[in-house]
């Protein structure tokens, strides 16, 4: 069989389009999330929609696996190639096919990165909003197949609120046109399905991105408190207050230090929690928003507020916490980032659970927190090399995760559950919402070529998974409602 | 608020439609049973399942039961300062929940504040096997599991039954004024300027400024229009405009916002910036779809249909062949709401 689908790729696609050797194929073996690797079959790099169409058809007639690729920035193992399936990176498809600043959209092939947009459309005064910290590097095909974030969700959305329309292929090659340049279209919103279904439904071949008006004016304030709590208490004053700040971020006491030591920021490191609330809008707005934002602050406790003074502190206060990541890569030698999302009110016993599991696996925790729209990176610190520390840091993570579904939120908030989270999706869905998902796949994707195993668990793993759990003891928040 | 949970009771009528095969119409107060195509079967009435069941305002979401009426919703919100951002249509005071989800109509703020669908953050639903299904979740961010929620925006119920939804809310502007231009003052630069809804009609246009009291004195000083009442915004959503008064074939135009004038014959009111335009005519379907498809956009035969016209603009035979697939996926028995939106689902 492999020789003749290779002899059909070979057919289909030119000479530097289709990596079949051991050393070309090397690169693709992981995506953002390296501690799981695979060597694919082959690497097919399309460069027309036609070589595409192409690829798409031989694997479905050798019903071989197919795996799409943006940049592999992916955090969840989401574009991990499998061993009997080929990658299909559309890291060729990297052109802007059209700006329409009057309608406010941009028209892209999937293999432009996030910030080319931007960049692409800054001297009309217009970016993209979406802005997941991999933002150079990652592409908007990649941002579609995983809903992906950024730090200004809370107002501004995520990739499935800044879209308009996409191109898809179908595991048959069939070129679908989903949405419209308009504000809807007709039939079932496909636009929302596809966006974030990790490559399991079809493969993004075009995308129109809304973009909007860059506004007048940023700022940024600092908060420094004394317990995370009262910094978890602040957000939820300053969204009761009725403000909506363009990012809200919370970073913890060893965030601080690491991000402190590695850009130099300026935060107060003895603080146990920042707040960074940046407001946008019309200079006018942006002052009093400012001044209503310092107000909210004090009353709830900050030991200091800072207003960045110019745009130069602004970049340097946000540097900290986009920093924050790498930073706590330089004071420990391996870091595992967890992605769940939780009502915010739940907040502090959360972060105080996190820190007892810390405790109880000795392993250090740095939390990170998308605080305006509840979504947590707690970043769990190990060591690969000392024995059963990778183990223990998977087995903590997946407790958070656990945790942030009984309180009613959810395994992954931006970067999607890939390979990495299949036994916590088990937690989150049951028996019956699973099914519904695969028939779903199904509808698209009879024979499940596209990029299986990912993203939704089998029935066969979560039972798995559910025996196992029967022994782990008592739930924490045993007085909370379970769904 | 009269509260009460008929999950047991919509399920055991589902279960027993299933198996005697006999097709449902949900309907909630019927406020929207001129939308859409005729639907075949005995009807599911989900308005007795109604009450708010979740609401912290500082976590900025709402979660009723379908049946819940909008009203109630809205008080509850505007109690503490907040709103629907998308200005969902009441076309009658009992309009629900599960409705808006449905129908998926949007009102004046749409253009600056999102959709229903941008909104919809979770739905408890009644699938076609019988089985309650919990998708999405109450926040924001929230990548686990297709996108299974804002499916059902749109959908008119032809995926199965709403139970329950979570919905993004947002803070209310702290100032609005409404303005009224006539053709010699229209202003020109818009996009400076915080409008949260637009309307032209009869040679006028009216917008709405919306931000803090200081930002809104500001843009109200700087154009030179008069001020008008408000209730044009409510009157525009839910369609008691003398504008909607016709017996004509209404149609919902949706463009691309800076798309050309329509040119088509009849009588015209566009809403969200030119994105939503408003056509009573009695042309021909078939001229109306094709030069609103020409201008990247779709039509809808809203109201003064009859019963078996394509009230949605037809899809290509791909694209309705994958509907059909995910309709089975979803109600493999065609329990729920057949043909209402297209004659093949």
């Amino acid at each position: 069989m492999n020789a003749n689908f290779l002899t059909a790729l070979r057919a289909a696609l030119p000479a530097n389009a289709l990596l079949i050797e051991a050393e070309a194929l090397r690169p693709y073996e992981c995506d953002g999330l390296s501690a799981y690797r695979q060597v694919p079959l082959a690497v097919c790099l399309p460069e027309t929609l036609e070589q595409a169409q192409a690829v798409l058809r031989i694997c479905r007639e050798h019903k071989v696996p197919v795996v799409a690729r943006g940049a592999g920035t992916g955090l969840s193992g989401g574009a991990l190639p499998l061993a009997d399936g080929v990658i299909l990176s559309l890291a060729r498809f990297n052109r802007i096919l059209q700006i329409d600043a009057e309608n406010r959209l941009a028209r892209v092939q999937p293999g432009v990165r996030n910030l080319a947009i931007s960049e692409a459309v800054a001297h009309l005064g217009l970016y993209y909003a979406p802005d997941p910290s991999s933002q150079i590097a990652c592409s908007i095909g990649g941002n579609v197949a995983e809903n992906s974030g950024g730090v200004h969700c809370l107002k501004y959305g995520l990739t499935v609120h800044n879209l308009l329309a996409l191109k898809v292929l179908t595991i048959d090659g069939e070129l679908l046109e989903i949405g419209l340049q308009a504000y809807d279209s007709p039939g079932y919103d496909l636009l929302a399905l596809m966006t974030g279904s990790e490559g399991l439904l079809g493969i993004v071949v075009e995308v129109t991105v809304k973009l909007l008006v860059k506004p007048e004016r940023a700022q940024v304030v600092l908060a420094a408190f004394a317990s995370v709590e009262t910094a978890g208490a602040a957000v939820a004053k300053i969204i009761g207050a009725g403000l909506l700040p363009a990012g809200l971020e919370m970073m913890d006491n060893l965030s601080i230090r690491a991000a402190e030591d590695f850009v130099h920021a300026g935060y107060p490191i003895d603080a146990a929690a920042i707040l960074l609330c940046e407001l946008d809008g019309s200079n006018a707005e942006v002052s009093e928003q400012i001044l209503a934002v310092r107000e909210v602050l004090l009353s709830a406790g900050a030991t200091e507020v800072r207003t960045a003074e110019d745009d130069a502190q602004r970049m340097k206060f946000w540097a900290g916490r986009k920093g924050a990541f790498p930073a706590v890569g330089r004071i420990s030698p391996d870091y595992y980032c967890m992605d769940g999302t939780i009502p915010r009110q739940h907040l502090a016993r959360v972060l105080g659970r996190i820190g007892e599991l810390s405790t109880q696996y000795g392993l250090r925790v740095a939390n990170v927190f998308h605080a305006g729209d509840g979504n947590l990176h707690p970043l769990i610190l190990f060591d690969a090399n000392q024995p059963d520390e990778l183990h223990r840091a998977e087995a903590f993570g997946t407790d958070i995760l656990k945790l942030c579904v009984e309180v009613g939120g959810t395994v992954t908030g931006e970067h999607g559950v890939g390979v990495e989270k299949l036994d916590a999706a088990c937690s989150q869905f049951t028996p019956e919402e699973l099914s519904q998902f695969h028939a779903i796949k199904a509808a698209f994707d009879p024979d499940g070529l596209l990029n299986p195993g990912k993203a939704v668990p089998t029935l066969h793993r979560c039972a798995e998974m559910g025996r196992m759990h029967v022994h782990g003891g008592a739930l924490p928040f045993p007085e909370l409602p379970r769904f | 608020m009269f509260e009460s949970d008929l999950t047991e009771q919509l399920v055991e009528r589902v279960r027993a439609a299933i198996s005697d095969a006999t097709p449902l119409c949900i309907s909630g107060c019927g406020s929207k049973a001129f939308y859409g195509r005729a639907c075949a079967g005995e009807t599911l009435d989900i308005s007795g399942h109604r009450g708010i069941v979740a609401y912290e305002p500082t976590e900025l979401v709402i979660t009723a039961r379908a049946g819940t009426p909008l009203a109630e919703i809205e008080a509850a919100l505007a109690a503490n300062n907040q709103m629907l951002p998308f200005e969902p249509p009441h076309f009658s005071e009992l309009t629900t929940l599960g409705g808006m989800v449905a129908a998926g109509l949007s009102g004046p703020r749409r253009p600056w504040g999102g959709s229903v669908r941008d909104a919809v953050l979770g739905v408890k639903l009644l699938n076609g096997c019988g089985e309650v299904l919990r998708l999405g979740g109450q926040v924001m961010k929230n990548v686990a599991g297709y996108d299974v929620s804002r499916l059902m925006v749109g959908a008119l119920g032809t995926l199965g039954v709403l139970l329950e939804v979570s919905v993004k809310v947002l803070p209310r502007p702290a100032c609005e004024r409404t303005l009224v231009f006539d053709s010699s003052t229209k202003p020109s630069r818009l996009s400076e300027m915080p409008v949260s809804a637009s309307l032209e009609l009869d040679g006028r246009l009216y917008l709405r400024l919306s931000a803090s009291t200081r930002c809104v004195e500001m843009a109200v000083e700087s154009l030179a229009g008069e001020a008008a009442d408000p209730a044009i915004w409510t009157a525009a959503r839910d369609q008691t405009l003398p504008f909607f008064q016709t017996a004509l074939p209404l149609w919902r135009i949706s463009l691309p916002p800076a798309a050309p004038a329509l040119n088509l014959l009849g009588n015209e009111m566009i809403e969200w910036a030119g994105a939503k335009r408003w056509l009573a005519s009695d042309l021909p379907a078939k001229t109306i779809r094709q030069r609103v498809g020409a201008l990247g956009g779709h039509a809808t035969l809203f109201r003064n249909h009859t019963a078996t016209d394509s009230v949605f603009q037809p899809l290509p035979a791909a694209m309705l062949a994958l509907h059909q697939r995910i309709k089975h996926a979803l109600d493999p028995h065609a329990v729920f709401n057949r043909g209402r939106l297209y004659p093949e689902l």
